[in-house]
C-alpha cells in the first residue's frame, strides 16, 4: 500500500458500508484521520518478517 | 483524634486501628467527610458510598472489640477505578451509556478480597471513557486535575485512583493497566503505582477494555501497602479466564531482602529517545541510587508499541461494536473516532501485532537470561496541561496524549510486572520511573522499589 496515494476515505466508506457501521459524517474526518494513523503504525508490524512457526496464542501466558 | 490517619499509610492506618489507636468508624467518618469537601475540586470520585463504608467500618469496630483479627487492611479506606464492579452501584467505566445499566449485583474479585481483609470501600473514581486515553479528561465526568497542579492532567486512563492517594483523600486504590493506565498517573500524581504480571490479579467483574493486554493493580503512598494489596489481591479465580493458576507467592515478608547480586540495567536506545532531559534525569537520579551503570538494549520495542496499538484499538472497537453502530453519539469525543477507526483494522493486521507479540516475548525473555531488573522512563514529560494538545521533544512537535504511553505500552504488551515509582523532577512537578522485571517477579521489582523508598529521589 502507498500511504501516500491510498484514499482513505474511500476505504472508510467502503469498509463500514460491508460491516454495516454507519458513519456520521460529523465523525467522518476524524476516522479517515485515525484509520490514516493506524495504516502507518501498522507498516512497523507487518512489514517485520516473522517464521512461519510463530503463532499468536489465544490465552497469553507470559 | 490522636492518631493522625490522613498522614498514614495502609498498613499504620491497619495497625492503629488493631491496637485500638482510633477505631474504623472514626477513620471512615473523617474520610467521607474529606471526600465531601474537596471532591467538588478534586473530582476524582464519581460515586461515594458512605453507608456501606459505614456499616462496614462498624463491623470492624465490633470484631476487634470481640478480640478477633479484623484483617491486614482493617478499617483502611479504600476507592476503585468506576470500571470495577462494586455491588450496588452501577458500573461506569467513565461512559454515559453504561450510566443506564442495572446496578452491579456482585463485587468485583479484587474489592472483595480487599474488603475481606478488612479494608473500607468508600466510593469508585473518575477514569477515561472506557480507559481508552492517558489524561482522565471525561467529556460526562470532566477532567481530574493533576494534584501537584490543577492547570494540568493527572494522567490516565485510572486518573481518579492516581489523584486521590496522592491528594490524601484515601491511603488505597485499584487501577486497570492495558497500555500504561496505572503506570502514567501513579508518575504524573507522584505516587506508586503496580502494573503486576499479565494474569496475575484476577479482573473479575471489572469491565474490559482490550482483553490480551487488560491488567489491574493497586496505587499507594508506600512500598508496603503495595506490596500488602498485592499479596491480597494475588490467587487464582475461575471467573476470569486468563487468571494463573500458581499459588500466592507473598512479597510483603521479601522486602527487606535487599538488592545485593541483582543484575540490574538502565533501558537503552527506544527508552532514552523521545523524552525530556528532566525524565532521563528521573532514571538517572534512580540508576544512581542503586549504582547502576549498565545499560540494555530492548529489541524492537517501537514495533511493540505499534503492535500494542493496533490490538487495543482492534479489541476495543469490537468490545463496543453495538453501541458504535447504534449510538455513536452518546461516545465521549475523546474516545469516539478512535473505536470507531478500530472497527475498520484489517483482520490480518492484528493477527500479525498478536504474532509478533509473541516474536517479542521470546526475544525479551532471552534478555532476562542476562538481567533481573530493567529501569526506564515511565512517562516521556511531566503532566502536560489539560488544555495541551502538543509538545516539543528533541525540536519536534508531537502530539501529548497518544505519547504518554511512549515507554510503557512496550511493556504491558507481553505483559511484565512493572511498578512506577516516584521521583521529584526540578520543576516540583513528580515523574516515574518504571522498574520492570520478568513475568512473576513482582517480589524482585518491591524489593528494589523498598531500597529507593529509603533514599531521597
Amino acid at each position: 500500500m502507498n500511504q501516500e496515494s491510498f484514499d482513505f476515505g474511500e476505504y472508510v466508506d467502503r469498509m463500514a458500508e460491508l460491516i454495516d457501521l454507519p458513519i456520521d459524517s460529523e465523525y467522518r474526518p476524524g476516522v479517515v484521520d485515525n484509520i490514516t494513523r493506524i495504516a502507518a503504525i501498522a507498516q512497523l508490524v507487518n512489514e517485520f518478517p516473522l517464521p512461519d512457526n510463530i503463532e499468536a496464542a489465544p490465552v497469553f501466558e507470559p | 483524634m490522636t492518631f493522625n490517619w490522613r498522614q498514614a499509610d495502609a498498613v499504620g492506618i491497619a495497625t492503629a486501628v488493631y491496637q485500638g489507636e482510633i477505631t474504623a468508624s472514626a477513620i471512615a467518618r473523617d474520610c467521607l467527610a474529606q471526600i465531601d469537601t474537596r471532591n467538588p475540586s478534586l473530582n476524582c470520585f464519581t460515586a461515594v458510598t458512605a453507608d456501606t463504608a459505614i456499616a462496614k467500618a462498624e463491623r470492624v469496630d465490633q470484631a476487634i472489640s470481640r478480640g478477633e483479627f479484623p484483617g491486614v487492611l482493617a478499617g483502611v479506606p479504600f476507592a476503585v477505578k468506576n470500571l470495577f464492579d462494586v455491588a450496588g452501584l452501577t458500573t461506569l467505566a467513565g461512559s454515559k451509556i453504561n450510566a443506564e445499566n442495572p446496578p452491579a449485583n456482585h463485587d468485583a474479585t479484587a474489592v472483595t478480597r480487599l474488603k475481606q481483609a478488612g479494608a473500607v470501600l468508600v466510593g469508585a473514581l473518575n477514569m477515561d471513557e472506557y480507559a481508552y486515553g492517558f489524561v482522565t479528561v471525561n467529556s460526562h465526568y470532566g477532567a481530574t486535575p493533576n494534584p501537584h497542579d490543577p492547570t494540568r492532567v493527572s494522567g490516565g486512563s485510572s486518573g481518579g485512583s492516581a489523584a486521590s492517594v496522592a491528594t490524601g483523600l484515601v491511603p488505597l486504590t485499584l487501577g486497570s493497566d492495558t497500555n500504561g493506565s496505572i503506570r502514567v498517573p501513579a508518575a504524573l500524581c507522584g505516587i506508586f503505582g503496580l502494573k503486576p504480571t499479565y494474569g496475575r490479579l484476577s479482573r473479575a467483574g471489572a469491565i474490559l477494555f482490550s482483553s490480551s493486554l487488560d491488567h489491574i493493580g493497586p496505587f499507594a503512598r508506600s512500598i508496603r501497602d503495595i506490596a500488602t494489596a498485592f499479596d491480597i489481591l494475588q490467587g487464582s479465580d475461575e471467573r476470569d479466564p486468563v487468571c494463573t493458576q500458581r499459588p500466592p507467592e507473598p512479597c510483603l515478608p521479601q522486602l527487606e531482602k535487599g538488592i545485593e547480586g541483582l543484575r540490574i540495567a538502565v533501558a537503552g536506545e527506544y527508552f532514552t529517545q523521545g523524552a525530556t532531559p528532566e525524565a532521563l534525569d528521573a532514571v538517572a537520579k534512580v540508576a544512581q541510587a542503586l549504582n547502576v551503570t549498565a545499560t540494555v538494549r530492548i529489541p524492537e520495542a517501537h514495533r511493540a508499541r505499534a503492535a500494542a496499538y493496533m490490538i487495543t484499538a482492534t479489541e476495543g472497537a469490537n468490545l463496543h461494536f453495538a453501541n458504535l453502530r447504534s449510538r455513536p453519539q452518546d461516545f465521549d469525543p475523546a474516545t469516539r473516532d478512535r473505536f470507531l477507526a478500530g472497527a475498520l483494522i484489517p483482520a490480518s493486521w492484528y493477527i500479525q501485532a498478536q504474532r509478533f507479540r509473541q516474536w517479542y516475548r521470546q526475544r525479551v525473555q532471552e534478555l532476562f537470561q542476562t538481567v533481573d531488573i530493567i529501569l526506564a522512563p515511565t512517562t516521556p514529560c511531566v503532566a502536560p496541561r489539560i488544555d495541551q494538545d502538543t509538545m516539543v521533544i528533541g525540536g519536534e512537535e508531537i502530539l501529548v496524549r497518544p505519547n504518554l504511553g511512549l515507554f510503557t505500552q512496550p511493556l504491558s504488551f507481553i505483559g511484565l510486572p512493572v511498578l512506577s515509582v516516584p521521583v521529584k523532577s526540578s520543576n516540583s512537578l513528580p515523574l516515574g520511573v518504571q522498574i520492570i522485571a520478568a513475568p512473576d517477579h513482582e517480589a524482585m521489582i518491591l524489593r528494589v522499589a523498598a531500597v529507593l523508598e529509603g533514599k531521597e529521589l
